[in-house]
C-alpha cells in the first residue's frame, strides 16, 4: 500500500521489539467472535490513475458545458488561482486546530486576519473563527440569542433560506419552550420583504430573537433597521443572515443587527455540490461571552513580542463539556482561509466593484427576462438574484432550457407554494450577455399551450 | 557540581533552526490604490447603485487590505512557513488521527464536472455526485457493519448531534424520549456538549481501574430513563472494550441504545465491525480515519451509521436508486428528524474520503489499521521504562503515558509537550483524557516510518534525561520558535478579536 512507510521487514522487526509473535497478538483483546476474518467487501485497491478515472467518468455524469442561473444559496463567483495556490500548501492543508500556539502562528494570525475582516463588512465587533455552514450557523446565533435573553421564544422570517429553517427547526424541535414560540415563522408581502406589521403582532416579550436574511431567499433586501426597531423595543435580538457574502461589497450592512450570521462561500468557495463551505458568527462585543466556536486573540509572548492564540475557551466544549456554549469543536478553518485570502485578493476597492457587477448583471437579466414572464416583487432593492413568474410550469420550462444547455432558476413551488411556477435566477460577475439573452429566447418562446395546470 | 554548560541538552536530530521571514498583519501592509484583482470586462451597462438600491446602497467597505498579488502570495506563503504540518513530520495528537492526506484526493475534489457541482443542479444531470455518496454510503456501512447511513453532518460533534437525535426520535416514536445520556468520564468533551443540546441530563460515568467500563455499575446506572450510552471504542487511553457485548446487552435489555463515538476507528478498520458487537449508531470522522485533511481546524465530516431500527428517523433527504438505475433524493420521509444540515454535507470531503477508500481496497485498510496499531505498541515499548503508564491494558492506536515520574521535577506534561517542539515534533495531546492526571496521549498513525518513530523516542528519551539533569531547559521550552510561551491568561481577560487601525 503506497500510503505506508514500512516493509515487511521492518514490520516483522518492530513486532519483534514489541515482544509480539505476529501482529494478530496486538489484536488479541478483541473477542474472537467479532474478529472480521473476512476482507471488507469494498472495491478492490486501485492505482493513482485509476483513481482518477474514477472520479472523472463520475464529473463527465454531472452538468458539463451548461450555462447556470441557479443561486439560492451556493452562488458560483470566479475563485482567483492564488486562492488554491495558499490551501494547497501542505503548512496550511495538513496543520491541525492551532491548539499549540508557538508552531501554528501561520494560522491563527490568518483567522485573526479573517474575523478582522468578517467584522469590518458585517459592521459587528467580533466574528467567530468559523461555523459549519450558514444553516448550522442560524440555530447557533438563535441558541446564543437564548443564554443572552434568558428567552426562548424564536421568530423567523419565511423569507430565510428554506434549508436554514429546516436545519433552525431540527435544533428545536425537542426543546421545551415555555413562550410557545418554537421558531415561529412569519410570512411577506407583494414586495417580497417580511410582513412587518405580521412581525410586530409576532414578538412579545418572550421573544428570544427575530431571525431574518438579506437579501432574502428572493434576492429582496430587507428593511434591516425596521425590522430591527420591532425586535429591540419588545427587548428582542435581531439575528440577521447572509447567504450571499459578495452583497456586503455594496449593500449596507446590517449594523442594526445583534449578531450577524453569514455563508462565506461565495467568497472562493466552490459549489461543491453544497459543501465544505464556511458559516461565520459575528456580534455585538457586549456577546462575546456567549458565543460559540472558536476566537482568536491578540496577546504576546514572554519576550514582549506579538503572537496569536486560540482563547475564550471557557465557552467550550473541551472545558465545559456539558455546560459549553455549544457541541462544535471541528470548524471550516480551510475554507476560511480560502476566504481570508479572497477578501484580501478583491480587498476593499475590489469587493466593491465585483458588487457593482453582479448588481449589473442581475439587474440586466431580470430587465431581459422580466418582460416574457413577470417579475415578482420588481419593485424592491435586490442584489443578484430575481423571481420570475411564468405562465409555463417550471419543470416544462427548464426542460426547454437544458435543451439549449441552461440551467434555469430553481423552482419556488417546493417551499412556497402558493407562489406557482415562479422560478429563482441567480447572475453574477460569470454571467455573460450572451447566455442572459440565450435564456430570455428560450423563456419568451413558451408554447401557448403551456399553461400551468 | 555540574555549571551551566555542563547540564544536559539533547541533541535535536531531526531538526536545525532556520530563518523565517517576518510578516505583519495584510492591514499593516496596505496602501490605498494597489489591487490584487482585475475583473473581466462588464458585457451589460453598469449598474447604478444608488438608482437600484436607494439608501440601502453602501458607500464605505470598510478597512479591507489593499494589496498587490506579489504581496499577497508572500503574505500567506510566510505565514504558512510559521505552521508545524503532517507533511512536515509526525504529528502524534492522541484522538486526532493525523495521518497523511493523499494528494490524489484534493487533485479529484478539484475536477470542473465535480466542484462546480451545484446542489440545485436537476437530479439527471447530478448522477455523478449521487453516485459518489451512494458508492461511499456502501464502502462506510461494510466498513462499520451498520446498516443504513446519513453522510450529511458536517463533523464529529456534529455527527454526535445527528445520532442523539436518531436515538431521542426513536424513543420518541415509541412514546417517551427518556431523560438521560450516560457518558464515561474518559470522554470528549463533544459528548456531555452534545448530550446538553439534544435536552439530555448527562450522567458522568466513572471509568474503571483498567480505564474502562465497569460493567457491574453500567448495570447498576442503566435504567428506564437512559436513552443511550456514549461509548468511545476503543477508548480514549486507546484500549478496546473487550466486554463490549455485555455493554450493549445491559443497555438493549432496558431499552436503551450504544452510541459509539467512532473518532478511534482508525484502530479497527477491517480488523471489526462495531455493527456486529452491539453498537446501535455511531459517527464517523472522515477527517480522522479516512484521511481528509484537517486544514488548520476543518473541514471536517461526520457521517452517522446505524441500525435498522434508527433508519426511519435519518435527516433527509436519503440517496436512492429506481428501478431505472437513476439515483435520486427522497424527501418523503415522514419520521425523519429533519435536516441538521442544508444541502447534502461536506461534499467535497466525500470525493476525498472515498478516494482514499479506492486507493486501499480491503487489503490497503487492513494494513493500514494493522500499521497503526504497530506503531503505538512500539512507542509504548520503547518509552514505557521512562514514561509512567497508569494503565497497563494493551494499547490499540494509541499510548496514554503520565508525567508522574517527571512531575517529582517540576515538570508537567504541557512542559515536555513543549519542548518537543523544539525536537522538531508536533506535541502529542496534553492533559486528555481527563481521568489520567498529567496525559501524554500519543497517537502516531501509520504514516510513520520506523526512521520517524525512532526520532520521537530519541527525542522523548533526551527530553526525559533533560527533565532529570536540566529541567530549566524544558520548563522554559520551546526555545527555537518564532515566539516563546504566549499569555493565554491576558488573551483571554482582554480580548483583541480584532485589528483596529490606529487612526
Amino acid at each position: 500500500m503506497r500510503y505506508l512507510p514500512k516493509s515487511d521487514a521492518e514490520r516483522a522487526a518492530m513486532l519483534r521489539d514489541i515482544g509480539a509473535s505476529s501482529i494478530d497478538d496486538l489484536f488479541a483483546i478483541i473477542p474472537e467472535e467479532y474478529r472480521l476474518a473476512r476482507d471488507l467487501e469494498i472495491p478492490r485497491q486501485m492505482g493513482e490513475s485509476e483513481i482518477v478515472d474514477h472520479f472523472k467518468a463520475a464529473a463527465a455524469k454531472n452538468a458539463n458545458g451548461y450555462a447556470s442561473f441557479l443561486g439560492a444559496g451556493v452562488y458560483r463567483h470566479y475563485r482567483p488561482v492564488l486562492i488554491d495556490t495558499i490551501v494547497q500548501r501542505g503548512e496550511f492543508l495538513t496543520s491541525y486546530t492551532p491548539y499549540q500556539a508557538e508552531i501554528t502562528q501561520g494560522t491563527l494570525q490568518a483567522i485573526f486576519e479573517f474575523q478582522t475582516m468578517i467584522c469590518e463588512l458585517t459592521g459587528m465587533d467580533i466574528a467567530n473563527a468559523s461555523m459549519y455552514d450558514g444553516s448550522t450557523a442560524a440555530p447557533e446565533a438563535v441558541m446564543m440569542a437564548m443564554r443572552v435573553t434568558g428567552r426562548d421564544g424564536v421568530v423567523v422570517a419565511r423569507t430565510v433560506h428554506p434549508e436554514y429553517r429546516e436545519v433552525m427547526h431540527t435544533y428545536a424541535q425537542h426543546r421545551e419552550v415555555s413562550s410557545g414560540q418554537v421558531a415561529v415563522e412569519v410570512g411577506y408581502v407583494e414586495n417580497g420583504r417580511v410582513d412587518l406589521a405580521a412581525l410586530e403582532a409576532t414578538v412579545t416579550n418572550e421573544t428570544a430573537c427575530v431571525l431574518v436574511q438579506s437579501p432574502n431567499f428572493f434576492g429582496v433586501i430587507e428593511d434591516v433597521a425596521a425590522i430591527a426597531e420591532i425586535a429591540h423595543k419588545k427587548g428582542a435580538l435581531l439575528v440577521v443572515a447572509i447567504a450571499e457574502a459578495v452583497s456586503l461589497g455594496i449593500v449596507k450592512p446590517p449594523v442594526e443587527a445583534d449578531v450577524v450570521i453569514m455563508e462565506a462561500q461565495s467568497f472562493g468557495v466552490a459549489p461543491s455540490f453544497g459543501g465544505p463551505f464556511c458559516g461565520v458568527i459575528a456580534a455585538k462585543e457586549k456577546y462575546v461571552r456567549q458565543m460559540p466556536g472558536r476566537l482568536v486573540g491578540q496577546t504576546t509572548d514572554t519576550k514582549g513580542r506579538r503572537g496569536f492564540v486560540l482563547t475564550l475557551s471557557t465557552r467550550e466544549q473541551h472545558i465545559r463539556r456539558e455546560k459549553a456554549t455549544s457541541n462544535i469543536c471541528t470548524n471550516q478553518a480551510l475554507v476560511a482561509l480560502m476566504a481570508t485570502v479572497f477578501m484580501t485578493v478583491y480587498g476593499k476597492e475590489g469587493i466593491k466593484e465585483l458588487a457593482l457587477h453582479n448588481l449589473a448583471k442581475a439587474d440586466y437579466a431580470a430587465k431581459t427576462l422580466g418582460p416574457d414572464g413577470k417579475l415578482l416583487f420588481g419593485s424592491s432593492p435586490r442584489f443578484n438574484e430575481f423571481v420570475l413568474q411564468t405562465d409555463e410550469a417550471p419543470e416544462a420550462l427548464n426542460a426547454r432550457l437544458l435543451e439549449q444547455k441552461i440551467i434555469g432558476g430553481v423552482a419556488l413551488k417546493r417551499w412556497y407554494p402558493e407562489l406557482g411556477n415562479a422560478t429563482l435566477w441567480c447572475a453574477t460577475e460569470l454571467t455573460s450577455r450572451e447566455q442572459i439573452d440565450a435564456a430570455a429566447g428560450v423563456v419568451a418562446s413558451a408554447p401557448a399551450s403551456a399553461v400551468a395546470r | 557540581m555540574a555549571t551551566e554548560t555542563e547540564k544536559f541538552v539533547g541533541k535535536t536530530r531531526k531538526v536545525t533552526s532556520h530563518l523565517t521571514q517576518n510578516e505583519g498583519l495584510s492591514f499593516e501592509k496596505s496602501a490605498p490604490g494597489k489591487k490584487a484583482y482585475r475583473l473581466a470586462e462588464l458585457d451589460v451597462p453598469a449598474a447604478d447603485a444608488k438608482a437600484l438600491l436607494g439608501d440601502l446602497a453602501r458607500e464605505d467597505t470598510g478597512t479591507l487590505p489593499e494589496l498587490s498579488e506579489i504581496e499577497i502570495i508572500r503574505h500567506f506563503t510566510r505565514l504558512s512557513t510559521w505552521n508545524y504540518a503532517i507533511d512536515l513530520g509526525m504529528y502524534p495528537l492522541g484522538s486526532c488521527t493525523m495521518k497523511y492526506n493523499p494528494r490524489v484526493n484534493e487533485f479529484v475534489s478539484r475536477l470542473e464536472g465535480i466542484a462546480e457541482a451545484h446542489p440545485y443542479q436537476p437530479e439527471a444531470l447530478s448522477q455523478g455526485s449521487l453516485g459518489i455518496l451512494r458508492l461511499l454510503q456502501k464502502c462506510l456501512l461494510e466498513i462499520t457493519g451498520m446498516e443504513a447511513i446519513t453522510l450529511q453532518p458536517a463533523a464529529g460533534a456534529h455527527g454526535e448531534f445527528t445520532g442523539i437525535l436518531l436515538a431521542r426520535a426513536y424513543h420518541q416514536a415509541k412514546g417517551n424520549p427518556r431523560k438521560n445520556v450516560i457518558i464515561p468520564d474518559s470522554a470528549h468533551g463533544t459528548n456531555p456538549a452534545t448530550a446538553a443540546i439534544c435536552g439530555y441530563e448527562v450522567i458522568n460515568f466513572k471509568s474503571n481501574a483498567r480505564g474502562g467500563i465497569d460493567v457491574e455499575a453500567l448495570a447498576q446506572a442503566v435504567n428506564e430513563d437512559t436513552a443511550a450510552l456514549m461509548l468511545t471504542n476503543p477508548s480514549t487511553i486507546g484500549v478496546f472494550e473487550n466486554e463490549i457485548h455485555k455493554i450493549a446487552d445491559i443497555l438493549h435489555a432496558k431499552g436503551a441504545l450504544l452510541y459509539m463515538d467512532g473518532a478511534n476507528m482508525n484502530a479497527l478498520c477491517g480488523k471489526t465491525r462495531p455493527g456486529d458487537f452491539g453498537v446501535d449508531v455511531m459517527h464517523l470522522n472522515l477527517h480522522k480515519t479516512f484521511s481528509t485533511p484537517h486544514g488548520g481546524g476543518g473541514p471536517g465530516s461526520g457521517p452517522v451509521a446505524c441500525k435498522k431500527i434508527l433508519e426511519p428517523f435519518l435527516p433527509v433527504p436519503v440517496v436512492e436508486e429506481g428501478k431505472d438505475g437513476q439515483l435520486r433524493l427522497n424527501y418523503d420521509r415522514p419520521q425523519s428528524v429533519g435536516r441538521v444540515r442544508a444541502f447534502y454535507g461536506n461534499f467535497g470531503m466525500f470525493v476525498r474520503a472515498l478516494a482514499y477508500i479506492l486507493a486501499n481496497g480491503p487489503d490497503g485498510l487492513r494494513q493500514t489499521t494493522e500499521d497503526a496499531v504497530l506503531n503505538a505498541n512500539y512507542i509504548r515499548k520503547k518509552l514505557e521504562d521512562l514514561y509512567e503508564l497508569p494503565y497497563n491494558t494493551a494499547s490499540m492506536h494509541e499510548v496514554v503515558f503520565s508525567d508522574r515520574r517527571q512531575l517529582r521535577n517540576g515538570v508537567r506534561t504541557g512542559d515536555i509537550a513543549k519542548r518537543l517542539i523544539d525536537y522538531g515534533f508536533h506535541p502529542y495531546t496534553v492533559s486528555f483524557p481527563l481521568i489520567v492526571p498529567g496525559a501524554l496521549m500519543i497517537e502516531p498513525t501509520e504514516s510513520e516510518s520506523r526512521e520517524e518513530l525512532d526520532l520521537f523516542v530519541d527525542a522523548m528519551r533526551q527530553i526525559a534525561r533533560e527533565v532529570e539533569e536540566n529541567p530549566e531547559m524544558v520548563l522554559e521550552a520551546p526555545h527555537s520558535t518564532r515566539v516563546s510561551r504566549l499569555d493565554e491568561t491576558t488573551a483571554a481577560r482582554k480580548p483583541v478579536l480584532r485589528w483596529k487601525s490606529r487612526d
